[in-house]
């Protein structure tokens, strides 16, 4: 027997009565090793207004690469502090925050190694499906021959890549744009 | 070296495209731009598990959270989480919520006037059993007023949200009841080119799970997206 994958629609206005029971905004307890980072930003729609009914989920290696799942066979630590999953909501000016551990390396198709990076779905009322794009490093070299980069046009790629505060040690921006000229870049990778 | 086994992509017109005007939401929201395509690599074909989410009575009977009883049809929602290949996917997390009987959501920013039921969230979560099942009590959700177009209601629904086995196969839907006369209305139930997949978004009533004198049974299967016959070199 076959079927086709059930079709999505949008999680509305009010999905917080169901999806905010298991918010996840601190992926980083105080015994999980790595780099600490708190990534905030803004979710913005087309016009630049801030989009307050969204959420993000968040889904990383650990600081060795090796993800919390039985399919990653690779000869790395786990961690049974660090799952690699968060959730984390919108506030009515668009705003999100988050505090992680800055990912390991882990296999591109051909082997060879990705940079550091984590992957995203946006959900949001008017999104009749998920968004999935990825946050990376800044000063990473790896960026460079990252195999899902190269994969954008380089005038996009900085959509991608998070970015340093002045005077904020451990801080990065990363904003969400859906729309317009400068929109983040989103991949179609599955459902 | 080992292989990575990716999940099939959506057949086309089953799923949604981003902008469906009549859904005036999604204006201001669709990329302008296609998506880049990305082969699926560790990072897609693992995502997150929740072994230790409690799923106690309270979780999977929205009935039952409060000391009296809610307003409204009592029913039982049931089903299986498969995938595309019919196989149940196990310990599955499925959170639902919805609206009361009144079609009210317990939400600051649901204005509706319709009255709140002091006895019903709306808000249940279930882990999927060995053979892909799940089961929720409720209440049959009311239709409700939206601000969309001239005289917009949506259809009643309840909202799920499914992890699968990976990243890859995140799936946020809404289920429908059939035979509602709302349904050819709503641009977010028509958002979809295919009737077929449309039509499975609409649970189907079920004599064998309505519990005599107490509630009626519906139920609505989950499909998730199945492996590539293929293994791909990672």
């Amino acid at each position: 027997m076959s079927s086709n994958a059930t079709t999505s629609q949008t999680i509305g206005p009010f999905f917080s009565i169901g999806m905010c029971r298991s918010i996840k905004q601190n992926l980083a307890d105080a015994n999980v090793s790595g780099e600490r980072v708190n990534i905030e930003g803004r979710v913005l729609d087309g016009d630049r207004q801030p989009v307050p009914d969204a959420i993000l989920e968040i889904w990383q290696a650990n600081s060795h690469g090796k993800y919390a799942h039985p399919e990653d066979d690779q000869d790395k630590p786990r961690e049974a502090n660090f799952t690699g999953y968060g959730r984390i909501p919108t506030n009515i000016e668009g705003k999100f925050h988050f505090t992680t551990i800055k990912p390991g390396q882990v296999p591109d198709p051909d082997g060879k190694l990705q940079a550091p990076h984590i992957v995203v779905s946006v959900f949001a009322r008017g999104l009749l499906r998920r968004l999935v794009t990825r946050i990376y490093f800044p000063d990473e070299p790896a960026n460079d021959s990252d195999f899902a980069l190269k994969l954008v046009e380089p005038s996009r790629r900085g959509t991608l890549i998070a970015k340093k505060v002045a005077g904020g040690v451990g801080v990065l921006e990363w904003n969400l744009i859906l729309q317009g000229s400068d929109e983040t870049v989103f991949f179609d990778c599955g459902l | 070296m080992a292989r990575i086994l990716p999940y099939r992509r959506p057949h086309p017109e089953t799923q949604p495209r981003y902008l469906h005007s009549p859904y005036a939401s999604t204006i201001k929201r669709a990329p302008a731009k296609p998506p880049v395509y990305l082969p699926q690599t560790l990072s897609e074909i693992t995502g997150p598990s929740f072994p230790n989410v409690v799923t106690d009575i309270k979780a999977t009977d929205l009935t039952r959270q409060h000391h009296g009883d809610p307003l409204g049809e009592r029913i039982i929602v049931s089903g299986r989480v498969i995938d595309e290949d019919g196989r149940p996917l196990r310990q599955a997390l499925i959170e639902i919520w919805q609206a009361n009987a009144a079609g009210r959501y317990l939400h600051e920013s649901d204005q509706h006037q319709a009255p709140l039921d002091p006895n019903f969230t709306g808000c249940g979560h279930a882990l999927t059993d060995n053979e892909g099942k799940y089961r929720f009590v409720t209440v049959r959700p009311g239709a409700y007023p939206w601000g969309n177009h001239h005289n917009a209601w949506r259809p009643a629904h309840i909202h799920f949200s499914v992890f699968g086995p990976a990243f890859a196969t995140r799936l946020v839907t809404q289920m429908y009841f059939s035979g509602d006369p709302l349904l050819p209305f709503d641009p977010i139930f028509n958002c979809t080119a295919d009737e077929g997949a449309r039509n499975r978004l609409i649970s189907v009533f079920d004599w064998e799970t309505t519990i005599p004198s107490q509630a009626l049974g519906y139920r609505f299967d989950i499909v998730m997206s199945g492996r590539e016959a293929t293994p791909m070199e990672r």
